[in-house]
């Protein structure tokens, strides 16, 4: 009874038939998995628990308490609707000078008032995403190269090759030094990327990293800052986990190391930041660009015409970030309560006999199950994966997904739950790992 | 540490005479009491006139704000939203309020819909999708500025202009369509598709269903995309109404629909620049597909999506809004036109936009683009009006400017009134001659004869105006009353997909449709359909026919022509041939009668469509 329907063959681009996008991956099996099943405490306890979601959602009382006590806030645009002409109607790429102002501020406050920023550099795009491509438009060359280090964000094969034809050199880090950045590994990255005939045009870090949950020490962002300035090429340092640091003190933006060389060398230096992390806000797409480089400042503002944030929200941040006595008090809490859930899974891991890496920030865990797989091969790495996602009900990202170069590493978020579903998590681990030791004694026996 | 070639090339357009303007604005705005000299900017195409309806709106409606007493539970639920499917209701939403825009003619499938960060992230983002580095889309001139940072800056693709003239009112012609390509391919250029602006910017002007048609006769003939820009779609404000692509598609016999995408914003039609929100709509699926993908990198903010879905879904606001900007927006034309009358300064005649196509030929006083640059710096300097040269929309005669009318109040639009007419006063000791404007509106039926001799049979695209004009004419045997109507017999029907629509019994799996085709005459817009004289009229004329009625978006039918005897197939609305939903849902049909007036009421409220996109359009190709 169909209709026979003619189906022309139409070219689209190489960029839209590629798969650089990365969303092809098998890793995607798992956001299925849930999205099939998810967990419910009532009605569906049995469902897959999703842990593969960096998102914050520890903190969001505070947020709304914060707008249920300023009214005002709602007045001048919601009730009143006086400031709505003026607000929709802005489209300066520059963004709200408010808004601007308040982001500088609050990313100083963020890094304990070590380090300023100035809000004319403050170039603002939507969300974190844009950001990294936009920067990486105005680096590289298509066929250039960035170098990062292993284990990085997924994300990142979109987000820096996809629409820019660059690509990414790994810089090979793994467990023998908890995963750190050494000069030995920074040169071994350039010479594999020389090899393959590629242009190096910086170095990109995430700090803290995603997926590792650390903070890079001083001196080893000291190492980083030397061999970029020796091979002549850009810094982008992404710092959009630095208010998600469980204490303040341990973290160092590179932009204290900045101020500390008095600036020198830093129109190389370009930060990365966002509030989907931090403040839990990833819907509302606010991601920044800091640059100290004046030309990339010029044109990144202008490139921002394609992912500008809207007026409204610029808004509704400005008044809430210039608030300090808020912002002060929701990092404290925030940071605060993000210590305790990392207590929890850590402790909850150990006694069913996982150990973690020792993170310090961040909004998951870098699980070591290296001891339980088959064989140590991605291969080894995916099946655990996959039991852990059918028989388990977990959602968890596998370390290769991250590019990782050793098997059997896990990524863990505990902050998208409450703290209950955290214990049930924790509690479906334990028993996995009891049926494991059991059929282990059986073997054997 | 040296930057890329993008970052270090112009193509971001900021060095162009455009902007010059905006900087001396900037530099000494206009003020009504604090700086009455300064410059007043004639030079953005915003949309100012309708803000007390949505200020009203909001303040009604507290609850679509996350930040009120009354939206806050929202908060936690939005804040984390980051599907870059888009909330399901702004897409429902969006998807609705385009069609209502077009009147209802078409529906759009909001699964298809994809956000972007504004239009100009729409544009880059489709731009991405169907071209290489290199490769190049074909764009009529005048053209907006801006899109050769929107569409070329970062894709490293290439623009090629395809030159209008104002002989025939700036109207693209298949001659002028041709020669742009027929160029491009001798300098060995593979040109990927043609990007048209409708309703244009900068002329203000409407494209006619013929001029569509014959441009989606080309791009299928080549095989190369079409990319309609309609950001200005709602600005429409008067004869003719506007014709969307996504109407005339439907009427072209195998029109490869995959070659078809929308772009659409709500920073032009409900005047909300700010808030970033750009629409690309594809009828392809792999488009939707991987444009979804990118539209990770413009995000429209889940606070503002929800904002929006809430109001455009108040069909009662949108409605009055779309009517009331529209009267508004022809009272400043009017104002601002006549106003440029006293001193014979004419625009292009044009129904849509936020602005003019203001001619200044005559005042040139070298006919060259240099000639047309001097004459806009002392209009900049001396009359304190930042409008825009013709040259920086590459338009191929010297002496045209764009001027905005729409961003301002009827005030300082008095007062630059006063400073053109006492600046051309002062150029011109004798006046201008006026020059009378051929319309471009609209085919005049009764102008022009019936023809039979120019048709070819075997032609299956339109080759030339008057070919053009046959096939209208047998889409609408109303209006040549010289055939008798196409016979039909349905063969079969689907229908599946989840919006309001009316069917005519004797499509589907019911015999006899009744052998006539309705056109815009019989079935005035939803809004116009308000007096019970029209509801009877159209009662009368479908009395022998019982109306059908279903939730559905799309209706495909198959048809024989008895008279060729060719089994032919129609995709009657809203739908597309490669839908993603292809298994049809057949449910109950509810028959209405229409015995009396409140059946008609009953239907019209349900958010119907008008009927004539529902007679399946016949085009005989045959003799």
């Amino acid at each position: 009874m169909g209709i026979e329907i003619e189906q022309p063959c139409v070219e689209l681009s190489n960029v839209a038939v590629s798969e650089t996008h990365g969303e092809n991956s098998p890793y995607f099996a798992g956001w299925k998995a849930y999205d099939e099943n998810p967990y419910d405490e009532f009605t569906n306890p049995s469902g897959v628990i999703q842990m593969g979601l960096a998102e914050n959602q520890v903190s969001f009382d505070l947020i709304e308490k914060y707008l249920e006590e300023h009214p005002e806030e709602a007045s001048t645009w919601g009730n009143g609707a006086s400031g709505f002409r003026e607000n929709a109607l802005f489209q300066d790429y520059h963004g709200l000078k408010t808004f601007r102002t308040a982001m500088a501020s609050f990313m100083e406050q963020v890094r304990g008032g070590r380090a300023k920023f100035d809000p004319q550099r403050i170039v603002l795009t939507a969300g974190a995403t844009a950001a990294n491509e936009l920067l990486t438009f105005i680096l590289a060359n298509p066929g250039d190269a960035l170098l990062v280090p292993t284990p990085y964000y997924p994300g990142f094969d979109r987000d820096l090759r996809w629409r820019t034809g660059v690509n990414i050199v790994p810089i090979n880090c793994d467990s023998s030094n908890n995963f750190q950045i050494t000069p030995e590994a920074l040169e071994a990255s350039y010479k594999d990327a020389e090899a393959m005939n590629f242009k190096v045009r910086g170095v990109l870090i995430t700090n803290p990293s995603n997926p590792l949950g650390i903070t890079i020490p001083r001196e080893v962002l000291e190492e980083i800052l030397d061999f970029v300035t020796r091979k002549n090429i850009h810094l982008v340092s992404d710092e959009i986990y630095s208010g998600s640091v469980f204490s303040s003190s341990e973290f160092t933006s590179v932009a204290e190391i900045l101020e500390a060389r008095e600036n020198r060398n830093a129109e190389r230096v370009h930060i990365v930041y966002s509030l989907s992390k931090d403040l839990g806000l990833p819907g509302f797409r606010v991601g920044t660009i800091y640059s100290y480089n004046d030309k990339v400042v010029t044109t990144a503002r202008r490139m921002s015409s394609f992912t500008l944030i809207s007026s409204q929200t610029q808004h509704l941040l400005a008044s809430m970030l210039s608030d300090e006595r808020f912002t002060e008090s929701y990092m404290e809490t925030n940071r605060e309560r993000l210590r305790k859930r990392y207590q929890m899974i850590i402790e909850g891991l150990r006694s069913a006999g996982i150990e973690c890496l020792n993170g310090n920030a961040g909004l998951f865990c870098w699980m070591n199950m290296s001891p339980l797989l088959e064989k140590p091969t991605r291969e080894g790495e995916l099946e655990l994966w996959n039991t852990i996602l059918l028989q388990v009900k977990l959602n968890i990202s596998p370390g290769s997904s991250c590019h990782c170069s050793e098997p059997g590493w896990f990524r863990v978020c505990f902050a998208n739950m409450s703290e209950h579903t955290l214990e049930i998590a924790l509690q479906r681990i334990r028993d996995f790992m009891a049926r494991i030791r059991t059929e282990t004694e059986t073997e054997s026996a | 540490m040296a930057l890329s070639k993008i970052a270090t090339n112009d193509k971001h357009g900021e060095n162009s005479p455009y902007f010059d303007g905006w900087k001396a604005y900037d530099s000494n705005p206009f003020h009504p009491t604090k700086n009455t000299q300064g410059v007043i900017q004639m030079g953005l195409a915003e949309n100012q006139l309708c803000f007390d309806l949505i200020e009203e709106w909001i303040r009604n409606n507290p609850k679509a704000s996350i930040c009120t007493a009354e939206g806050v539970n929202w908060f936690k639920y939005i804040a984390n939203f980051q599907d870059y499917h888009g909330l399901p209701e702004f897409r429902n939403a969006v998807a609705n309020f385009m069609s209502k825009v077009r009147g209802g003619r078409v529906r759009f499938d909001p699964d298809r819909i994809l956000m972007s960060g504004g239009a100009t992230g729409a544009n880059e983002l489709i731009m991405f999708c169907l071209a290489d580095a290199g490769d190049a889309f074909l764009v009529p001139s005048p053209y907006y500025p801006a899109f050769v940072r929107d569409l070329c800056w970062r894709t490293r693709v290439q623009l090629i202009p395809v030159e209008c003239h104002s002989v025939n009112n700036f109207m693209i012609t298949r001659e002028a369509l041709e020669e742009a390509y027929k160029k491009a391919k001798d300098d060995n250029i593979n040109v990927k598709g043609l990007i048209i602006t409708n309703p244009s910017n900068p002329l203000g002007t409407t494209m006619d269903r013929e001029t569509l048609r014959s441009i989606v006769g080309f791009i299928n003939e080549k095989n190369i995309h079409l990319v309609c820009d309609e950001i200005y779609a709602a600005t429409v404000f008067s004869a003719p109404c506007f014709v969307s692509v996504s109407e005339v598609m439907h009427e072209i016999e195998h029109c490869k629909s995959d070659l078809i995408h929308i772009i659409y914003s709500l920073s032009k039609d409900l005047g909300l620049p700010g808030f970033r929100v750009g629409i690309v709509y594809s009828y392809n699926d792999g488009v939707v597909n991987s444009g979804r993908k990118m539209s990770s990198f413009g995000l429209v903010s889940s606070q503002t999506q929800h904002f929006l879905a809430a109001m455009l879904s108040d069909e009662n606001f949108v409605e009055r809004f779309l009517a009331e900007s529209s009267r508004r927006l022809a009272a400043r034309h009017s104002q601002f036109t006549k106003g440029l009358e006293k001193v014979n300064v004419t625009c292009l005649p044009s129904n849509a936009g936020l602005f003019c196509w203001m001619n200044l030929r005559n005042l040139l006083k070298e006919k060259t683009f240099e000639g047309e640059m001097m004459l806009w710096r002392l209009i900049i300097n001396e009359v304190k009006l930042n409008v825009s040269p013709g040259s920086a929309f590459g338009c191929s005669e010297p002496g045209w400017y764009r001027v905005c009318f729409a961003n301002m109040d009827d005030e300082t639009v008095d007062v630059a009134l006063k400073r053109i007419r006492a600046f051309v006063g002062k150029e011109t000791a004798k006046p201008v001659e006026l020059k009378r404007w051929k319309s471009n509106l609209r085919l005049s039926f009764s102008s022009r004869r019936f023809d039979e001799n120019v048709m070819s049979p075997h032609s299956p695209m339109p080759h030339s105006p008057l070919t053009t004009l046959l096939i209208f004419s047998h889409s609408f045997p109303t209006y040549s009353n010289q055939k008798s109507p196409p016979k039909l017999e349905i063969c079969e029907t689907q229908t599946h997909g989840v919006s309001p629509v009316i069917g005519l019994k004797g499509c589907p799996l019911y015999p006899s449709i009744p052998a006539f085709t309705y056109d815009e005459t019989h079935f005035p817009r939803t809004s116009e359909m308000k007096n019970k004289e029209q509801l009877t009229e159209l009662r009368d004329n479908l009395k022998t026919s019982t109306l059908l009625s279903r939730r559905s978006t799309t209706v495909h039918v198959t048809y024989k022509d008895t008279e060729s005897g060719r089994i032919k197939s129609r995709t009657s609305m809203g739908g597309h041939y490669n839908s993603v939903h292809q298994e049809p849902e057949f449910g109950p049909f509810k028959e209405i009668r229409i015995d009396d007036d409140n059946s008609w009421t009953n239907l019209y409220n349900m958010g119907t469509l008008k009927l004539q996109s529902f007679i399946y359009r016949y085009e005989s190709m045959g003799p």
